[in-house]
């Protein structure tokens, strides 16, 4: 067979298709209002569907479908079984499509407030979004709700697509008083622009044909907009950012870092200084698989070599030395939260950054947003897909840009330090103080001199598990034969501190993480001061703890686990606790109506049904003694 | 049909060379999409402790596997390759794999499912779907608990097939390799999270967001060696039910009255010989293909047989672990 066409042709037909790059795009809308239609006109109308999809989507429209004979195009969207069965979307799915000018990706995500999640999800990575409306309708509170998110998430383009046109007669009245009414609280927000277009999915009425019964709409089609809208603009002038992602090392000749430029560009010779170190090189060349470039662009995905060794981990990021990232462990966001498990300030969980994952706690909740009305709301949690602005602290100062200046560098997810699951979103507005401003001051008596004079290793004690355990009784005994042996200690629990420094908290959720919270600063204040020091606190989540771990570092935190059935707890019963709780007197009481989750591995492990409490108290000092910490 | 063997040697030497250069650019999505790929591979190198990249030796594979050659270099891929190998590929593909894994120096794994082998599990006296389940589905579980790979990356893409759309770049799988599409990791930004227990895993998907049409017109413009089956060429089939398929060894069973053919055939997609159906055509370039593909009308996966029972059945196979 003879060549039809040569390989430049061929890829100059090709290249055609797509030279304006990609445009994502994220579509908003309930299933009643065509959204799902809409996407499966647009793939229809460019001939992107094959006779065997054509095919299977008569037989399913026929067997699911809402459109009698006609073809369901939203049947080739909604992909997973559940959704197929009822009738609605429920996660995100990203649809495909190109036309001779560009490249399309669409999220396409589902409309109801329980998917708020969905919807932030496809809107982090959109450049425009498509609002759908349908005409009979008009402005919902679910239309504010999609234009909040898309503006919290940072899209800049907004098509306000007035679907069902169809079901008004085309009445261009009826268009322009959605359009009038959508203005009063969009155009106040910011958006670089906002196109509304006038449209009935299901005939494909200005979709890509204009409309034959809305001669009146002047402006583009939706296709048309999509093919021309201009969304790159002031990119060239960002702030070059590079988070490091990988450490390149294939020999002793060779040293570089492998990330993806985040934004701004970057060339040979460069001065660049890492974010968090504040060390500073030139950029001595860019290497990638296909040769040396002399200048790479946001987007890009290279090698740096720099011009002399500085120490760069994963993690890292290098900057341009002229405008530097904030680095901070404090800073305002706005969070999304993601889960059932509400966000409770002062929880720990994993901040995720680029390639920084440091522990972090929401440390004051300043409002919840209403999405709807967009009203600020006093809130002392955040449950799942509420959005709420807060103060965000981290165990170690990361490197970052505020969301509307660089999406990437602005934004983080939060990750359950137990469950692992993506908890939060958050955007950062600001950074709070800059951490290279905070100088600790050195104390000319130091923490190891303190120890040294009580001739101890300063350690924390850590008993937990169910009132009625016995973790007073036990830890009362190890104190006294630490006291008996000449140790310095002192001891933390429920009695001195509840009465005391946390007595404006009482039992629910939020309350027991900030209770721990303070125990575990007040606990690293006396380490600092050389003590052996003892907790009791039924401290209940694994989360808590785990922070007070962190705070103290392994070497000095030492996890004990007083186990008892909780029906051999009840019977105990030393405060008459369990009655009450049993009455009803008494709420969030833990292994009735409040969760306690066990330890996963306790450093010492005394179950109190089988072991008696003077023997517990041995294990623990033999414990000390074996690990080196006391003896 | 260019020289496989020699394309193959000349290949690997773009990737010896220190200071490679290349005279035009990708095209910009293309660009796009392969730096969106490298990023993922480059996540997962330095996120997780064992991860590998499946090799199923198809166009998408050596999409995937020319990735991993760049996102990495001048260092190789620091991990290692796996091919599932049912016993039924096309002896080509086989040919193919072990030139490719020769050149690159890749640490390739080849894993068996011995067990399928001895109870005789075969495509013919079995059907596709309890040898896919055994020699394909239950081969990789295998291969990857022996492994104790915590990622794994596949060459899936979104454009495939509905449940494909939906599902993640990083999407988790418990300890049995199981997928849960309602319990899903929300997945914003580029922002991964690659946290998992012990047990659990990972399967990653760096050609998400490629359609069919990038893939060929990847391959076309920085020129990717395929198995030679992809081109048209004279080869022995038999119709069956409507569908071509190949006499690839002895093994093949005849029906009643079927006799092998010489057709003009290439595929679109190559898998389990008499599970893969062909397609007449006489193209037999790159530049043919794609042509011939920019003017299809059928879809990929249709020339897969397994996906054929019902509209939910790639869901159901994912559910189970398969890729």
């Amino acid at each position: 067979m003879t060549t039809l066409s040569t390989r430049a042709e061929v890829i100059e037909r090709l290249s055609r298709s797509g030279q304006r790059g990609v445009l994502r795009c994220l579509t908003c809308g309930s299933v009643d209002d065509g959204k799902s239609t809409l996407i499966g006109r647009l793939l229809y109308d460019s001939k992107l569907l094959f006779e065997d999809q054509i095919y299977s989507l008569q037989r399913d429209s026929r067997k699911h479908g809402t459109t009698g004979e006609e073809m369901d195009f939203a049947l080739l969207l909604d992909g997973l079984e559940a959704e197929r069965e009822q009738g609605i979307t429920i996660d995100v799915a990203y649809r495909f499509f190109n036309t001779e000018k560009r490249k399309f990706v669409i999220a396409d995500t589902p409309g109801h407030e329980q998917y708020t999640r969905n919807m932030a999800t496809g809107a982090s990575t959109a450049d425009l979004a498509i609002i759908l409306i349908d005409a009979r309708k008009g402005v919902l509170v679910q239309t504010l709700r999609h234009t909040y998110i898309a503006k919290m998430m940072g899209i800049r383009h907004i098509v306000l697509a007035v679907n069902k046109m169809d079901l008004v007669e085309y009445s261009r009245a009826r268009f322009h008083e959605i359009v009038c009414e959508y203005l009063k609280t969009a155009e106040g927000l910011g958006f670089e622009s906002i196109t509304p277009i006038p449209m009935s999915a299901r005939y494909g009425h200005n979709v890509s044909e204009t409309s034959a019964e809305m001669p009146w709409h002047k402006g583009p089609t939706l296709l048309e907009h999509l093919e021309s809208i201009d969304i790159e603009g002031e990119n060239a002038q960002d702030a070059f950012r590079f988070p490091v992602q990988w450490v390149n090392r294939p020999n002793l000749d060779f040293r570089g870092f492998s990330g993806t430029i985040a934004g701004g560009q970057v060339s040979v010779g460069d001065d660049i200084t890492v974010a968090q170190s504040g060390k500073t090189a030139k950029i001595a060349r860019i290497v990638t698989a296909d040769g040396d470039w002399a200048t790479a662009a946001k987007g890009d995905a290279v090698t740096l070599v720099l011009d002399r060794e500085i120490d760069i981990a994963r993690g890292d990021v290098i900057t341009s030395s002229a405008q530097r990232s904030e680095v901070s462990d404090q800073f305002a966001a706005e969070v999304l939260w993601m889960h059932e498990d509400a966000l409770l300030p002062g929880r720990s969980y994993l901040l995720k950054i680029g390639g920084q994952v440091v522990p972090a706690s929401v440390t004051a909740l300043k409002h919840r947003v209403d999405v709807n009305t967009y009203d600020q709301l006093p809130a002392r949690k955040l449950g799942l897909n509420e959005i709420g602005v807060c103060n965000v602290s981290t165990a170690r100062a990361i490197a970052f840009d505020p969301y509307k200046d660089n999406r990437e560098t602005g934004s983080f997810i939060l990750i359950d330090r137990f469950t692992h699951q993506t908890v939060g979103a958050g955007m950062i507005e600001f950074g709070l103080r800059r951490a290279s401003n905070i100088h600790t001051h050195a104390m000319d008596v130091t923490k190891d001199r303190r120890a040294a004079m009580k001739g101890q290793k300063p350690v924390l004690l850590w008993f937990t598990g169910l009132s009625g355990a016995g973790k007073s009784t036990i830890a009362n005994l190890v104190e006294r034969k630490l006291a008996d042996a000449g140790a310095h200690t002192y001891s933390l629990d429920g009695d001195n501190v509840r009465h005391g420094l946390n007595k404006d908290l009482g039992f629910t959720d939020v309350d027991r993480v900030e209770n721990i919270r303070r125990i575990g600063e007040v606990a690293k204040l006396m380490l600092d001061a050389g003590l052996i020091v003892t907790s009791s606190f039924i401290s209940p989540f694994r989360s808590e703890r785990s922070m007070v771990r962190d705070l103290m570092g392994d070497q000095e935190f030492v996890e004990i686990f007083i186990d008892a059935p909780i029906s051999v707890c009840e019977q105990r019963d030393p405060k008459g606790l369990y009655k009450k709780a049993k009455a009803g007197e008494i709420k969030n009481f833990t292994g009735f109506d409040s969760p306690y989750e066990s330890p996963e591995a306790p450093e010492v492990h005394i179950d109190t049904s089988l072991v008696s409490a003077e023997d517990g108290a041995n294990q623990i000092i033999a414990y000390l003694n074996a690990t080196g910490r006391f003896g | 049909m260019p020289d496989i063997a020699h394309h193959l040697a000349a290949y690997a030497e773009r990737f010896k060379a220190e200071r490679p250069q290349r005279t035009r650019r990708l095209s910009a999505h293309l660009r796009a999409l392969e730096a969106e790929a490298i990023h993922i591979m480059r996540e997962v190198a330095a996120e997780f402790e064992r991860p590998v990249m499946l090799y199923s030796i198809g166009k998408d594979s050596s999409v995937m596997l020319h990735l991993a050659m760049k996102a990495f270099y001048p260092s190789r891929p620091p991990f290692p390759f796996l091919h599932v190998d049912t016993t039924w590929k096309f002896r080509e593909m086989i040919t193919f794999r072990d030139t490719m894994a020769r050149e690159l120096g890749l640490d390739l794994h080849v894993h068996i499912n011995a067990e399928g082998v001895e109870r005789g599990i075969n495509p013919f006296d079995h059907g596709s779907s309890v040898h896919t389940q055994v020699m394909k589905t239950e081969s990789l579980r295998q291969a990857l608990n022996e492994g104790r790979f915590d990622a794994a990356f596949g060459g899936a893409r979104r454009d495939e097939e509905k449940s494909r759309a939906k599902e993640r770049i990083f999407s988790f799988r418990d300890g049995h390799h199981g997928w849960d599409p309602r319990n899903q990791r929300p997945e914003l930004w580029r922002n991964y999270n690659t946290k998992i227990r012990q047990g659990e895993s990972i399967r990653v998907f760096p050609l998400s967001n490629w359609t069919e049409l990038d893939i060929w017109q990847y391959i076309l413009e920085e020129d990717i060696p395929i198995v030679p089956l992809y081109f048209a060429a004279e080869r022995p089939s038999v119709e069956r039910d409507g569908q071509l398929l190949m006499v690839d060894d002895e093994r093949f069973k005849f029906n009643d009255g079927e006799v092998a053919q010489n057709r003009s055939i290439r595929f679109r997609t190559l898998g389990c010989y008499p599970l893969t159906a062909a397609i007449e055509s006489r193209a037999d370039t790159l530049e043919d293909i794609v042509m011939e593909m920019l003017v299809a009308r059928t879809s990929e996966r249709s020339g897969r047989l397994i996906d054929h029972d019902e509209s939910g059945s790639m869901e159901k196979k994912k559910r189970e672990g398969y890729f």
